[in-house]
């Protein structure tokens, strides 16, 4: 296991770098001036933009741009945002919010995708099979900011449920719909992956072994054919937490949920390119780290893994 | 010990249905999807949607004479759906700009029709080629290929989009569909790359490698049509995931842009009155789901038919 | 699951050799398909007896695994469904139990072989934890019993360094070895009979007889029937007391081992020993039977096997011939011994 774990860390180094550098010349190569864009269809203030080229450092080679910015990214600098304050300082700030929100997303996801996709499985071709397939087709087909509006529509404004809006980010209770919207597209694909995993795998040698061993159906399903069908399913909650992250940003918007995503909204509509840029490079390596979490994961579910 | 009784033609020992099932494999794979697929009618009525989709985006002006982007506050500011009015404009009422909302949600379909497309076969092209050259050849090529497919699916597509088209100052369809290519391939590529390495070890690559024949014929007359169907299938399902991608962009404000009419945009312009002119935001929501829904019925269904797996 | 069954005191006693321990009495077995329905098993009747080896030799689709998985319980279905017969365990008919009785049986009074161990295994848990579960769900002992027991048994079924390897997955192991794991498995609660399906043909050929050995020998000690399905008959020479030949979802003829090999009294019998490579017959061309086993949906009228027989009749064309009983050419019955074919006597005599 330790040199699993090792190997995967050296693996990770190169798509780190790599990683952060195609952001970087994404922000900075790409054609369009994301300064200039703060004047919109005007043409800018000569004058004002090369103070703010100045203060992001673009009047700088672009070899030393990269360095400061790789620089910063080891030491937690993810730039300045263009009214002076360093972007840590805003993510920082709002980050408690949206670890709460996309926890409970998870945690929705997870028990009500794994269970759904469970039964689904194991009663393929049934009632509840056939109306566990609609009902997560209908989940997918829905973009999240029209599942949003939706939602906020039924349980906000007509039956009155909960707030429209959240008006209080730290009461976690106010969160619960923004993470029912936020979780439920993934919970859709879980839920497929984890029926189509469990009606392959329930045709295994393995089931039938342990069936012919007398176990009780419960441990039959409970040890040897759910542990092995959730083995795709762990792979893809490592690369929907990239999903989550780019919902949080549609969700937190909707339901005023002031966290990562509704921040990064506001730096969208307010133009503040190096914010938005500072904000998506913080969350590229959430990402990785949880990939990498995952990955350690899906090592202990499978030795295969482990000893290959 | 040797199997002593097994005659010349004898697989290992399987269960009898599969057995007397055999004779049936003479049909291809291809045509067997196709024979399926006429029978479901998932795959009818998706494929009728999606096909009067086409259409509207191709010929929107055969379905509204009105202009969706004239907009006439004093007579239209807000009102709400006359169904008395068909196709005259009034039938999903107007807009917070008095813009016949009919009208906008005819014209949002080409934006939407077009980037999906357009984003699916650039990234099919593109991953299928890079794939193909990973898989095929191994070695450096397949180090080189897959490490920089890694890099880029190191970036979640939303969040990716949004650092690309950022750096635009106008954007059009052509950059949102720039953006999700440059960030889409890599699910291709890996995918290409599954598929054609196990379709490289398979004997009749190696009988044709042993007879002779080119490196491009091998690719293309052998490998590529027994490894297509997990490309094809992935394409077709990440259509509809593509559309509501744009639409997720122009939501936010970082995809298309005015004068384009796109579904996100008004979605987007609508939420603000969402309890006084709900109407305004229902039908272009309304539209986009239908269309993300017919596309992902459709890859459901060519799954369904294509992957032998789950028959 | 420390409850014992009720009549545990009664049915565990041991049986002298020789009284049936197992009985399938005209067992029918369908499967329902998209093309129809496939007749795998029509009318088998065979019975195992304490300490005895029961050898069932057939083709893929003749119907062997099915009936085993029938008396296991592990039959899928649907799509499989069996129409008519009886299973007696002990005298008592399994197919009338209920699930949970039949459960109480599996493993701890039938345990079964599989052919391919390494899908048979679970990949993900150690084998180890394989071996112990069968303690842990049946006797309800501790984990670390659970696993000082599961080396116990590895030793006993001569896997080198069994401490250490208690914890090993099965890809961790070489073939021989994953079968010696499933072999001791099934001991495991020291069954009254093992079911092994085809035990060493995923095997190299030198380690087929070493499992074979060691399934053999502790048959013997623990006095188990054993009913040893395979298409080997390299296999059961050795270590079978009877044997039923399968065709087409029917047993075509039994005999005692030696009797059948020395003497087949079906022509299928007689054209599987004929394909048996002999150094005496070196140069010669390997006789093969002709033509394919029957598709299981439109099984050919007659008896099954008459298109690929030498010498088939008009009546081989039409009508089933029944299991008949056998006898010697002074008309004296061979015990034990009968064949399901028309022109028998031609076959055994002529």
């Amino acid at each position: 296991m330790g040199r699993f774990v090792a190997r995967r860390l050296l693996q990770m180094i190169p798509v780190f770098l790599g990683t952060t550098a195609l952001i970087f010349f994404m922000v900075h190569l790409l054609p369009g001036d994301p300064l200039a864009a703060l004047w919109g269809d005007k043409a800018p203030d000569p004058v004002q933009l090369a103070a703010l080229r100045h203060q992001q450092h673009f009047d700088e080679p672009l070899i030393q741009q990269y360095l400061d910015y790789m620089g910063g990214l080891f030491t937690g600098d993810f730039g300045k945002a263009l009214d002076g304050r360093p972007v840590l300082d805003k993510i920082t700030e709002a980050l408690p919010v949206t670890v709460q929100l996309a926890l409970l997303a998870f945690g929705f996801e997870i028990v009500l995708g794994i269970g759904i996709g469970l039964f689904a499985g194991l009663r393929r071709g049934k009632v509840f099979d056939k109306s566990a397939l609609v009902f997560t087709l209908l989940l997918i087909s829905i973009p999240v900011p029209v599942l949003g509006f939706l939602f906020q529509t039924i349980f906000g404004i007509n039956l009155k449920w909960v707030k429209p809006t959240v008006q209080d980010s730290t009461d976690i209770t106010q969160l619960v719909l923004p993470a029912i919207v936020l979780g439920s597209l993934s919970l859709a694909y879980v839920a497929r992956l984890t029926r189509t995993s469990i009606a392959e795998n329930i045709k295994a040698d393995y089931v039938r072994t342990a069936v012919a061993k007398g176990l009780p159906r419960r441990r039959v399903i409970g040890t040897h054919l759910l542990r092995n069908s959730l083995i795709p399913v762990v792979t893809f909650l490592g690369t929907d937490l990239g999903a989550l992250m780019g919902g949080a940003i549609v969700t937190e918007g909707i339901f005023n949920v002031q966290g990562v995503g509704h921040a990064l909204y506001q730096a969208i509509n307010m133009k503040e390119g190096a914010t938005v840029s500072g904000f998506v490079a913080f969350l590229v390596i959430v990402y990785l780290a949880a990939g990498l979490i995952v990955d350690l994961l899906y090592a202990v579910l499978d030795p295969r893994i482990r000893y290959a | 010990m040797p199997d002593l009784t097994k005659t010349a033609e004898e697989t290992p020992a399987q269960a009898p249905v599969a057995a007397a099932a055999k004779p049936e494999k003479a049909r291809s794979l291809g045509s067997d999807a196709w024979h399926d697929l006429r029978r479901k009618p998932i795959f009818v009525i998706s494929a009728l949607l999606i096909l009067l989709l086409i259409v509207i985006a191709v010929a929107p002006g055969l379905f509204t004479s009105v202009d969706p982007r004239a907009g006439d506050l004093r007579e239209h500011f807000h009102t709400p759906p006359n169904y008395s009015h068909f196709f005259e404009g009034d039938w999903f009422g107007y807009d917070g700009q008095g813009r016949s909302i009919y009208a906008r949600v005819i014209y949002g379909a080409r934006a939407s029709v077009v980037v999906g497309i357009c984003v699916t076969v650039g990234t099919t092209i593109l991953g299928g080629i890079f794939g193909m050259l990973a898989g095929y050849f191994g070695g450096w090529i397949d180090t080189i290929i897959s490490r920089v497919t890694d890099i880029f699916f190191g970036i979640p597509l939303l969040l990716g989009s949004l650092v690309i088209l950022n750096a635009f100052t106008s954007r059009t369809i052509w950059s949102v569909v720039f953006a999700l290519i440059t960030l889409g391939w890599t699910q291709m590529t890996r995918v290409m790359r599954g598929s054609v390495i196990t379709v490289k070890q398979a004997d009749f690559v190696t009988a044709a490698k042993a007879l002779g024949a080119g490196t491009g014929r091998i690719m293309f007359k052998h490998i590529l049509p027994n490894a297509i169907a997990p490309v094809i299938v992935v394409a077709t399902i990440s259509l509809g995931g593509y559309i509501a991608l744009e639409a997720t962009l122009s939501f936010l404000g970082i995809g298309l842009q005015d004068p384009t009419i796109s579904w996100g945009i008004d979605i987007n312009s609508a939420q603000k009155l969402i309890r006084t002119a709900p109407f305004a935001l229902f039908f272009p929501a309304g539209m986009l789901s239908i269309t993300v829904l017919a596309f992902i019925m459709l890859g459901d269904a060519v799954r369904d038919a294509l992957d032998p797996k789950l028959r | 699951m420390t409850t014992v069954i009720e009549n545990d005191s009664q049915k565990s006693g041991r049986l002298e050799v020789g009284t049936p321990l197992l009985e399938v009495k005209d067992l029918h077995v369908e499967f329902h398909t998209r093309d129809g329905v496939a007749k795998a098993v029509n009318g088998v009747n065979y019975s195992v007896a304490a300490g005895e080896t029961l050898a069932v030799l057939g083709e893929s689709g003749s119907g062997k695994s099915v009936t085993a998985q029938t008396i296991m319980g592990i039959l899928d279905m649907p799509p499989g469904k069996v129409t008519q017969g009886e299973i007696l365990y002990r005298g008592q008919d399994m197919l009338k139990m209920s699930n949970e009785e039949r459960r109480k049986i599996r493993g701890r009074k039938i345990a079964m072989i599989f052919q391919d161990a390494l899908s048979a295994l679970n990949p993900v848990l150690s084998v180890g934890y394989q071996l112990g579960e069968m303690f842990r769900v049946h006797q309800g002992v501790s984990k670390a019993e659970a696993k000082a027991k599961a080396i116990e048994l590895m030793d006993r079924v001569r896997i080198p360094a069994a401490k250490e390897r208690v914890n090993d997955y099965p890809h961790q192991f070489s073939g021989g070895m994953r079968q010696r794991i499933m072999i001791a498995m099934a001991l495991s609660l020291q069954p009254d009979l093992i079911i092994a399906d085809e035990p060493t043909t995923a095997l190299d050929v030198t380690v087929q007889a070493q499992v074979m050995d060691l399934l053999a020998e502790l048959q013997a000690e623990y006095n188990m029937g054993l009913i040893l399905i395979t298409h080997d008959l390299g296999v059961v020479a050795d270590v079978a007391d009877k044997i039923a030949v399968m065709y087409a979802g029917r047993i075509v003829e039994t005999a005692p081992v030696h009797e059948l090999y020395a003497n087949p009294a079906h022509p299928y019998t007689k054209g599987l020993l004929r394909s048996i490579p002999r150094l005496d017959q070196k140069g010669q061309e390997l006789y093969a039977i002709k033509g394919l086993p029957p598709n299981l949906l439109k099984v050919p009228a007659g008896c099954a096997f008459n298109p690929r027989c030498d010498v088939a009749t008009d009546l081989c064309r039409t009508e089933i011939p029944a299991l008949h009983h056998v006898t010697d050419k002074d008309g004296k019955e061979l015990t034990g011994r009968r064949s399901a074919c028309h022109l028998w006597k031609e076959t055994l005599h002529g």
